[in-house]
């Protein structure tokens, strides 16, 4: 692998960001909204439940912790997804995918780049989150200790391997595929308990929340705060999950991307591409 | 001496479709070798197998010997191209643009080599100015500057002189003649502009359905086929390919 090539691919994004205040912004108002919603709303049901008169983190089930926390974790997953297919996004909007392709770069270095790239938008969205969610709200994430590196493991690999299937699946489809991209993680939100234990879902959807990494990270802050337990041997299981989830997405980038220089897709990519 | 380029029974087909049908040739270092054809002929198809951007169906493509398909990223690093309709990215700046595909290319003493393209290329104004609001004049100079880059050993250039006034292209075409006979690397080039390929091209391959019909120097290849011209010849071929497929 050449780094000077996975460099070039991230110095993109970045001179993109630098470049224009918008799209700095843009990368912060979603997750503010969340945070100031949720945090309202886990105060509100701290009050009403009693187990916090405000701030939801009395001698009961802490509110705060449990949905706050949860959210912005998830939240935080999404950053890592769209950091990938944000930056894949940026060739097919300015129609580089034949300098890009035609270039030494490889596949890995170029999915390597959207990593980076990846890592930089999340590790800064999750600072901001961290900061509100702290400042306003009193969410302290070293309630979860050393397991907080876990949950953001699981869910940063889990959101690299959501980012490349969905690249594959634009790039598979064309263009006009973007919309199947942005509701990818409000469809899997039910399913893997962001703010409910499994048990509570029909058996089948029970099944699918278990082979989604994410719901370990779930589980695991409900049992934190719920019974003070690591639940050690789980979130590794999670981890080596969302690890077989790259893999799989890797090789589903790597067939799309195959066919692409077979049919000749890539050379003549545009919208409504649907050879 | 190792050809610039060596393509060999070049095939592409789709489905029952043949685009390119086995065609063979050869890009010597320091030769502009012009591919002509009307449109659909499969000047387009072939570039695309060179670039590494289609896979070809059979045949091979050596690039100084190396089979790009086997050895992909090593032998595309020893080419560059420029496309009329691959124009670089319009939200970043021309600095920028350039800074990215030098650190892709792995162009050694990369700032230096910057300054000195986009001088070459008259681009010091734009330096700075974002490659969307420049002219189409400009992103084709800024096209070419990428494409000089890493002092490719080969240059693939489609059609690069298609939205430039005539002087812009006269000094484009000089630098190209310029860089082939002092760098000594091969350019395939094409055109639709048969007085410039007459210009500049030391041979000329003519593409139809997919073959090559005729292969020469293009300043006496129309007298050999009894036409006043390259582009007279065009037209003959264009609109009555068999006729030239027996010769």
């Amino acid at each position: 692998m050449n780094l000077h090539r996975v460099y070039a691919i991230f110095l993109r994004q970045w001179y993109l960001i630098r470049g224009n205040a918008t799209r700095f912004v843009q990368m912060f108002v979603w997750i503010t909204v969340d945070i100031v919603l949720w945090g309202f709303l886990s105060k509100y049901l701290g009050g009403i439940s009693g187990s916090g008169p405000a701030a939801g983190s009395g001698s009961g089930f802490n509110f705060i912790s449990v949905f706050l926390g949860a959210i912005l974790l998830w939240d935080f997953m999404v950053q890592v997804m769209q950091g990938i297919t944000m930056s894949f996004f940026e060739d097919v909007w300015s129609r580089n995918f034949l300098n890009i392709f035609a270039s030494p770069l490889r596949m890995t270095e170029y999915l390597t780049g959207f990593t980076l790239a990846a890592i930089f938008r999340s590790v800064l969205a999750l600072a901001v989150m961290l900061a509100l969610a702290g400042l306003a709200f009193g969410l302290s994430v070293f309630i979860y200790g050393a397991s907080l590196a876990l949950f953001l493991l699981i869910l940063f690999l889990f959101g690299i391997a959501l980012g490349i299937v969905g690249v594959s699946l634009v790039l598979r489809l064309g263009p006009a595929a973007e919309w199947f991209i942005w509701p990818i993680p409000a469809l899997l939100s039910p399913f893997v308990g962001v703010l409910y234990p499994l048990s509570i879902l029909p058996g089948w959807m029970q099944w699918i929340g278990h082979a989604l990494p994410p719901s370990y990270v779930f589980a695991g802050i409900r049992a934190i705060v719920e019974t003070g337990t690591f639940p050690i041997a789980t979130l590794c299981f999670g981890a080596a999950l969302a690890l077989v989830y790259i893999a799989f997405a890797y090789l589903i980038f790597l067939a799309v991307y195959r066919k692409a220089i077979r049919t000749g897709l890539i050379a003549r990519y545009a919208a409504e591409s649907m050879s | 001496m190792t050809p610039a380029l060596e393509v060999r029974s070049l095939v592409k087909s789709y489905g029952e479709i043949a685009a390119v049908k086995g065609i063979s040739f050869t890009v010597r270092r320091g030769e502009i070798v012009g591919l002509l054809g009307p449109n659909g002929a499969g000047k387009t198809t072939t570039i695309d197998m060179l670039l590494g951007v289609l896979k070809p169906t059979s045949g091979s493509v050596h690039i100084e010997g190396d089979d790009i398909a086997a050895r992909r990223s090593e032998t595309i690093g020893k080419t560059n191209f420029a496309a009329v309709y691959a124009q670089l990215p319009g939200n970043l700046t021309v600095w920028q643009n350039l800074n990215i595909f030098a650190l892709l290319y792995g162009v050694p003493g990369r700032a230096a080599r910057i300054a000195e393209l986009i001088k070459e290329f008259d681009l010091v104004p734009f330096a700075d100015t974002r490659c969307g609001v420049l002219s189409s004049g400009e992103q084709t100079r800024v096209s070419l500057a990428k494409a000089m880059l890493n002092r490719p050993h080969l240059l693939l250039l489609d059609e690069p002189t298609a939205s430039l006034d005539p002087s812009t292209a006269q000094i484009i075409r000089e630098k190209i003649k310029t860089f082939a006979a002092s760098d000594g690397g091969g350019v395939l080039w094409t055109s639709h502009n048969m007085q410039e390929v007459t210009e500049v091209c030391d041979r000329i391959l003519f593409l139809s359905r997919g073959a090559i019909l005729l292969e020469g120097d293009p300043r006496t290849l129309p007298g050999e086929h009894g036409k006043k011209d390259l582009e007279e010849l065009f037209i003959s071929i264009a609109r009555e390919p068999l006729l030239h497929e027996s010769l």
